[in-house]
């Protein structure tokens, strides 16, 4: 049984927009939330087209958590237009619950259910779930399916929480810092369970920015509660400018190949001490988020 | 799957939970039958005038005991919980009715409860001899102490919920106002007609000196009547004072209910 993505009534979550943009799985405009004195959001705007992996990038207390949240439905805004998956997620009922699926940060619940029970629980919600077997396989659980959750190491139990957003084959997936805590081998074997994914929307919210390159096909960079960059993981705040220096100048450029034969042919040979560098992401990031406060 | 069909599952995610914790199981579960046990054993004499020894005496007042154990602290531990480990926020991210939800407590706390009773009724004839309801009367009172009794409690137990403000401290929280309610209810100290004055008013605010004397009025002869407070079964006061903490505990509930943890 797959996915009806064909069948879906685009018609009815279109938003026309001036750009004639249609059909964004999450659209926010002006959203604002603070709580008693401290602003959290200030004015954010986000479009997430269907089918993208969006990475939400910020320091602590930039307002992340309270965005998605308010995104999930869990909590409630001050102003602003929000939609996802064209329906306002202050009022959305069960059905729209049905085509979105929530990993939470750090959960401790099911600790005596065994991995089966708990994941065949959450899939009786589903009109169309995966079934027990295809999910474990996903997350790559099936050996632990007996055990109880609570025995779980840290990677699995987090594996476990990806599998239980997933069980319900959701058009829309927030994975709320997945990674945490996890070690290196544990993170690439998630991020291979992100990567297989298909045709789900992801917004996806870490601190680690290998995590963000490795995953996302855009990123957001939010800092005090406002967007302050945007784009893709490779070219987000001129990362695309590469740096060619060498014993007697140095340039900036997004065709390194040029400039250094250029430089090649006028010193008829070897470049005294020439060196290329890119800005690494989390260079670009400190950039961004050092600028905004 | 409708909303029945969701709760059932839910109940059986609700059951396994509780008897794999053992913890919850020791404390609102075993506790009151190990007490039953103890005293009953401990407390020796038969009331003046009546045949009813002391350790019959305490078998329907410990009745009301498991009772507001398996409801109150129970309820008041597992949604303090479910809110602190996360169950609570991941269940309201899922396309699941609240109902669903509510009708799962609701048949653990049956299923649980009615255990319980069945336990310490079946230690009492065993142990201590004690006789069944004599008349369809008498089954009618218990029945319907019971029903108000699992209602009020387990209300109340869901707004009490609201007070820890973690997993760890909600034992702690719940069982300091039921061990004292023990106290001042005449269940541990009996008769409850030799409790001073004051403590008797104090304890007649609260159910469960209601439940037990209802249950006493089930399973006890009307001899034994000279050892409560007044000497009268007072169902009629018994049925509004209850009746009035049902109301009392929705109302608390509704106000005090919240899906995520404070701050």
């Amino acid at each position: 049984m797959g996915v009806p993505t064909a069948g879906r009534p685009a018609g009815r979550f279109a938003r026309p927009t001036i750009k004639g943009m249609t059909d964004q799985a999450v659209r926010v405009r002006g959203l604002r939330k603070s709580y008693r004195d401290t602003i959290a959001v200030d004015g954010l705007d986000l479009d997430i087209p269907h089918g993208e992996v969006r990475a939400l990038l910020g320091p602590n207390g930039a307002g992340k958590t309270t965005t998605v949240e308010i995104l999930e439905g869990h909590r409630e805004r001050d102003a602003g237009e929000v939609s996802v998956l064209g329906v306002d997620p202050g009022r959305g009922g069960l059905a729209w619950r049905r085509e979105i699926g929530i990993v939470l940060q750090a959960t401790a619940d099911a600790g005596e259910l065994t991995v089966a029970e708990i994941v065949r629980h959450v899939a009786r919600y589903f009109p169309r779930s995966r079934g027990l077997d295809e999910t474990l396989e996903l997350v790559g659980l099936s050996e632990k399916r007996d055990s109880r959750v609570r025995k779980l190491s840290g990677g699995q139990r987090r594996r476990l929480d990806v599998g239980l957003g997933i069980v319900g084959r959701p058009r829309l997936l927030f994975l709320d810092e997945p990674t945490t805590g996890f070690d290196p081998v544990a993170r690439r074997q998630f991020w291979s369970v992100v990567r297989g994914l298909e045709d789900t929307t992801i917004l996806l919210t870490t601190h680690y920015l290998d995590e963000a390159e490795a995953l996302a096909d855009h990123v957001t960079v939010i800092a005090a509660g406002r967007v302050v960059a945007e784009g893709a993981p490779a070219s987000l705040g001129e990362r695309d400018v590469a740096t060619v220096s060498w014993r007697d100048g140095a340039e900036r450029t997004t065709d390194p190949a040029a400039v250094v034969a250029r430089l090649t042919a006028s010193y008829g040979g070897p470049v005294p001490g020439l060196s290329v560098t890119r800005p690494s992401l989390e260079d670009v990031y400190l950039d961004l988020i050092g600028g905004a406060r | 799957m409708t909303v029945v069909s969701l709760g059932a599952a839910r109940a059986g995610i609700e059951l396994r939970q509780f008897w794999r914790e053992r913890d919850a199981v020791v404390f609102t579960f075993a506790l009151p039958i190990v007490l039953l046990t103890l005293l009953g054993s401990l407390f020796s004499g038969v009331y003046e005038g009546s045949t009813v020894t002391s350790a019959q005496y305490l078998v329907p007042s410990m009745i009301a005991a498991g009772v507001a154990s398996t409801t109150f602290v129970n309820l008041g531990i597992g949604i303090a919980t479910d809110r602190d480990d996360g169950t609570l926020k991941r269940l309201r991210g899922l396309p699941m009715p609240p109902l669903a939800y509510l009708i799962g407590k609701v048949l653990l706390v049956v299923a649980v409860t009615v255990l319980e009773v069945v336990l310490i009724v079946g230690i009492g004839i065993v142990l201590f001899d004690l006789s069944l309801p004599s008349s369809p009367a008498r089954w009618l009172t218990f029945a319907w102490v019971f029903g108000l009794g699992v209602v009020a409690c387990g209300l109340l137990g869901v707004a009490a919920g609201a007070l820890p403000r973690t997993a760890r401290s909600a034992a702690a929280v719940l069982n300091l106002p039921y061990v004292v309610l023990g106290f001042i209810s005449g269940i541990y100290y009996t008769p409850v007609g030799a409790l001073p004055d004051w403590v008797i008013q104090l304890g007649s605010v609260f159910p469960l000196k209601w439940m037990a004397q209802g249950f006493r009025s089930a399973f006890l002869p009307d001899s034994i009547l000279p050892q409560e407070v007044v000497p009268s079964w007072e169902h009629g006061r018994t049925a509004l004072v209850l009746a009035a903490w049902c109301i009392g505990g929705l109302v608390l509930c509704l106000t005090t209910f919240r899906w995520s943890r404070r701050g």
